[in-house]
């Protein structure tokens, strides 16, 4: 059984730039997120009351009402960001039951990098909504010995976004692994169906979360 | 006590430590699960309206107590597949 758990075989060199397996099949799945992205939009625009454009509709409709009732108001850019992540990693979950796919999110660099997006996204959201002193004031507003715990939950909720989703996806993965090692074919699909329901409930997760994360910076100065 | 025996006895510790530390990360788990469950299952049998908003919340609410789970299966992947220690043991 041929493994690789922490590393990632190099494809090819493009410059000074290592292009993995992960690399590739992430891009690959993104292609096919926007393609179907495009089919949809076009199915909406032309005809609109097709079953296409329903589905079009229902899956620009869902991020939206998730947000509402997260944030407690309309927010369309985050709606965007949240779904992206959504359809992304559901995306990503679903190809991993192709035979020869490995789901990219079982690589620690890549849910790393959706995670830095999020962290690096609530400051941006925090000071665009209630600007430099306001969105770091609340670092300091109940007391400024709180300043030491805010920077660690911060860092450690970043750190913990990263790591579920990598261990989630890479558990799933190795226990089918393991078991069409030892006993073949048909015995693994409950495990792999068990595999895509939780690659898709974490999907919905990092998108709650990151639009809770995101949610908090937003609202801060309406408490 | 020379280098591939110190290299062995890392490797022997390493991998009876990665099975222990899955196995009570999952003791504390399933513990808080099954009350996670317990008291949906409690709430939708008093409102039974709220059951989507209660099942929707319980998924997530379960993943982010499943996610210690798999915080100490990181840990006991990292000691088996990238331990430091042991980088350099082949073993027969």
């Amino acid at each position: 059984m041929d493994v690789t758990v922490f590393g990632d075989p190099v494809v090819f060199w493009f410059g000074p730039l290592p292009v993995t397996r992960a690399t590739l099949t992430a891009f690959a799945i993104s292609s096919g997120v926007v393609l179907a992205a495009v089919i949809l939009r076009h199915a909406a625009l032309s005809r609109p009351d097709s079953s296409l454009a329903i589905v079009a509709e229902l899956a620009v409709r869902w991020p939206e009402q998730l947000v509402a009732d997260i944030v407690g108001r309309s927010v369309p850019w985050l709606a965007v960001f949240s779904g992206t992540l959504f359809y992304f990693l559901a995306a990503s979950a679903i190809a991993g039951q192709l035979p020869e796919v490995r789901t990219p999110t079982s690589n620690l660099a890549v849910t790393s990098a959706l995670a830095v997006l999020v962290f690096l996204t609530v400051p941006v959201a925090g000071i665009r909504a209630q600007g430099l002193k306001g969105y770091f004031g609340h670092y300091l507003r109940p007391s400024p010995l709180m300043l030491p715990l805010e920077l660690m939950s911060e860092l450690s909720r970043t750190f913990a976004l990263a790591v579920r989703l990598f261990g989630n996806m890479l558990s799933g993965y190795l226990i089918v692994a393991l078991i069409v090692a030892l006993v073949g074919v048909f015995i693994p699909m409950p495990l792999m169906a068990l595999d895509l329901l939780i690659g898709v409930l974490q999907a919905y997760i990092f998108a709650v979360l990151s639009t809770v994360y995101i949610g908090a910076a937003l609202r801060l100065r309406e408490e | 006590m020379n280098e591939q025996t110190l290299h062995l006895v890392m490797g022997a510790v390493s991998i009876a430590i990665a099975g222990l530390a899955t196995a009570i990360g999952a003791f504390g788990a399933a513990l808080g699960e099954s009350r996670i469950g317990a008291a949906a299952l409690d709430a939708m049998a008093r409102q039974p309206d709220e059951g989507a908003a209660i099942t929707r919340n319980l998924f997530v609410t379960l993943a982010m107590v499943e996610s210690t789970a798999i915080f100490c299966l990181v840990i006991a992947l990292i000691l088996l597949f990238a331990n430091p220690y042991t980088a350099g043991l082949h073993l027969p």
